[in-house]
């Protein structure tokens, strides 16, 4: 029988395998930020190990820093000490580090890709959920906790069970004005937050055969939104055109030799999966979450629903709290609903086509009177770009603020957050109590359902403006 | 990680699903460079409710937390189960338990249980009913006992994860055993794949 594309890519990772261990995997790139990774260096310090491959460990800040007022520094006395600890880390092991300021700093699963390091068929971790992004490749990227991080800083291995296989396969044409984000949301919302435990989803279909590089990332890094382990899509030439001439890519004979072995990375005609879930990608619109988990999400067009109609009691239980959170009436239209802040950016939708999508909608037209909205690109480099491009003057010009890059209001660890009971549209990947500021109400929003949201001051799509 | 053999005492029922790590642990705590003290955070917006389970003083002492549906789904922070450990919990029963912040667990010692719903379901009505419900967790056995309910239930349990439970080994030393396959797989890695070395 044939193999799947990520069984492909696992059994050429394997260093030791017996029938009673886990598969001991090597790592072929290891990405470390300063929230996950102090107490994992400190360990490596009281056991006197080294990190084995620090040529294959990048290091950056994003999770904690400011996005704007960079000259101040980070006035958060935690915070400091936390991005400082980073810094000396990686001095005293020899990680090499994009820091704060530096033109290649950005939020971790931004600056892989743009750099050329995330490849196809490699094995790809850091000690962040979202690190299934990297599959948009091909590539076997999961998150890992932080004696996770330890082990791979010590051994650059990882004893890992192998996981199950799950095919997602969205045939379209998508509809005008449906994009990566919505096409996950709703993946999401049919399979639930759990739906993918224990497997690898991989994205089958033409939507994600039609799916640019970022629009590829931005549905893989949702993965785990569902519960995978990872998410990944087969390589192809759209694969293999991102990647040529980036810094970290192979150049020359090495990239034919590359390109000769990325073709072969797809799933066998014969292969099958645990789990296969179909969802026809022509009746799909604008998605908007309404809860406070992932899959508590509804087209645009649909109302709030009543807790009392749904079957299950434990799913009844969790909207019924949910609305309470949130601060909704069952039977609301989604589009009533009004919004105090509008947040673009995260390792979601933080990456130049986001920054365009937003800047289409944003032209010539104003942030309604009352919002608040924060556009932050996902690193330095797409900043740069956005402002060689003139976008942050239209993102400006309608009264957005223009931030510099990291993880922002995605989690509120840096000075961006909601206020207790305000509400934002935002494109970032959790609606969880609290995720944006304590008290904070979350809407899981595409990057143009957010720009047409900032202008009318309700969820909205661009359709409607 | 110290060895985990049986873990024998109460259990406090948590009946909601999804719970995610960052109401286990909300972001804030993220910033500190500690180890410890992190059970000071566990819950920590939902414990500002005075009727939360966890302020419930018939609860206090408990060892075995039972939970939701999908419980730990979200971010990958490993200080969720430092939280839960360091707040007393040895065991997280669920019928669902996220993969990351099951993988954490595994590597503190904090045992993650995962039983039918509907055993999870008749546990969480048998604590609500009575607090001081005795449960045995069973390492060696894999196997969930109360002898008030005359409940006896095996839950699945890797052998190489049992093993380390049982003797109180973490994985470092484990793969360092292994050290000349991963140089002989380092010598043969393909030349094109990258290095994060600055060009």
């Amino acid at each position: 029988m044939g193999q799947t594309l990520s069984e492909k890519v696992w059994e050429r990772h394997v260093v030791h395998r017996t029938d009673d261990e886990p598969d001991l995997l090597y790592v072929d790139l290891h990405l470390v930020h300063e929230v996950t990774s102090p107490q994992a260096f400190e360990g490596l310090r009281l056991a006197g190990r080294r990190v084995r491959r620090p040529d294959l460990t990048l290091a950056t800040m994003d999770h904690n820093v400011p996005t704007a007022g960079l000259h101040l520094g980070i006035t958060d006395p935690i915070s400091r000490r936390q991005c400082e600890a980073l810094e000396s880390n990686c001095k005293e092991f020899g990680v090499p580090l994009y820091a704060m300021g530096h033109a290649d700093q950005g939020i971790v699963h931004v600056i892989g890709p743009q750099l050329g390091l995330t490849q196809p068929g490699t094995i790809i971790v850091c000690g962040d959920s979202h690190t299934a992004t990297h599959g948009a490749f091909g590539a076997i990227a999961f998150g890992i906790g932080t004696s996770e991080v330890e082990h791979v800083l010590a051994t650059q291995t990882l004893p890992q069970t192998k996981p199950g296989t799950m095919a997602v396969t969205v045939d379209g044409p998508l509809p005008v004005g449906v994009t990566a984000k919505d096409v996950i949301l709703a993946i999401i919302a049919r399979i639930g937050t759990g739906g993918g435990i224990g497997k690898i989803i991989e994205y089958r279909g033409s939507v994600f055969r039609g799916l640019s590089m970022e629009g590829r990332m931005t549905v893989c890094n949702m993965s785990i939104e569902g519960g995978a382990r990872a998410g990944l899509i087969a390589p192809d030439d759209t694969t293999f055109a991102y990647l040529e001439g980036r810094r970290h890519a192979p150049k020359g004979a090495e990239w034919e030799r590359a390109l000769d072995d990325w073709r072969s990375l797809t799933t066998d005609p014969d292969a099958t999966f645990d789990d296969d879930v179909v969802i026809d990608g022509t009746t799909l619109s604008p998605h908007v979450s309404w809860g406070t988990n992932p899959a508590q999400t509804l087209p645009i067009d649909a109302s709030i629903p009543d807790p009392d109609t749904i079957a299950d009691p434990g799913a009844a239980d969790s909207a019924r709290r949910a609305l309470q959170y949130m601060g909704l009436r069952a039977g609301t239209p989604i589009r009533d609903i009004t919004v105090d802040t509008v947040f673009v950016g995260s390792c979601t939708n933080g990456r130049i086509e986001d920054l365009r999508a937003v800047a289409e909608v944003l032209r010539g037209r104003r942030v309604h009177e009352g919002v608040r909205m924060l556009v932050v690109p996902g690193s330095m480099a797409v900043k740069a770009q956005a402002e060689a491009e003139g976008l942050d003057a239209v993102i400006s010009g309608a009264g957005a603020e223009w931030r510099e890059a990291g993880c922002s209001m995605c989690l509120a660890m840096n000075p961006d957050k909601l206020a207790p009971g305000e509400r934002s549209a935002s494109t970032s990947n959790r609606n969880f109590e609290g995720r944006q500021g304590p008290g904070g109400r979350t809407h899981l929003v595409s990057p143009g359902v957010a720009a047409a949201t900032a202008v009318t001051g309700h969820l909205a799509a661009p359709a409607d403006l | 990680m110290l060895a985990v053999q049986r873990v024998q005492g109460t259990a406090v029922p948590l009946d909601r699903s999804d719970v995610d790590t960052d109401q286990i642990i909300p972001a804030e705590w993220l910033k500190r460079i500690e180890r410890t003290g992190f059970g000071a955070g566990l819950f920590s917006a939902w414990r500002q409710d005075p009727a939360f389970v966890l302020n419930q003083p018939r609860y206090s002492g408990a060892s075995i937390l039972v939970a939701g549906p999908n419980f730990g789904t979200g971010s990958s922070r490993e200080h969720a189960a430092w939280a839960l450990q360091d707040y007393g919990f040895e065991v997280v029963i669920s019928s669902r338990i996220a993969d990351i912040f099951r993988n954490n667990c595994t590597k503190i010692g904090v045992l993650p249980v995962v039983l039918a719903h509907d055993v999870v379901d008749r546990l969480m009505r048998a604590i609500e009913d009575d607090p001081a419900l005795e449960i045995v967790v069973d390492v060696q056995e894999r196997t969930v006992w109360v002898g008030a309910l005359d409940l006896s239930e095996p839950f699945p349990l890797d052998d190489f994860t049992q093993y380390r439970f049982l003797n109180g080994l973490d994985d470092i030393g484990l793969s360092e055993r292994h050290a000349a396959a991963i140089a002989a797989y380092e010598a043969a890695r393909p030349s094109y794949l990258p290095t994060t070395t600055p060009v």
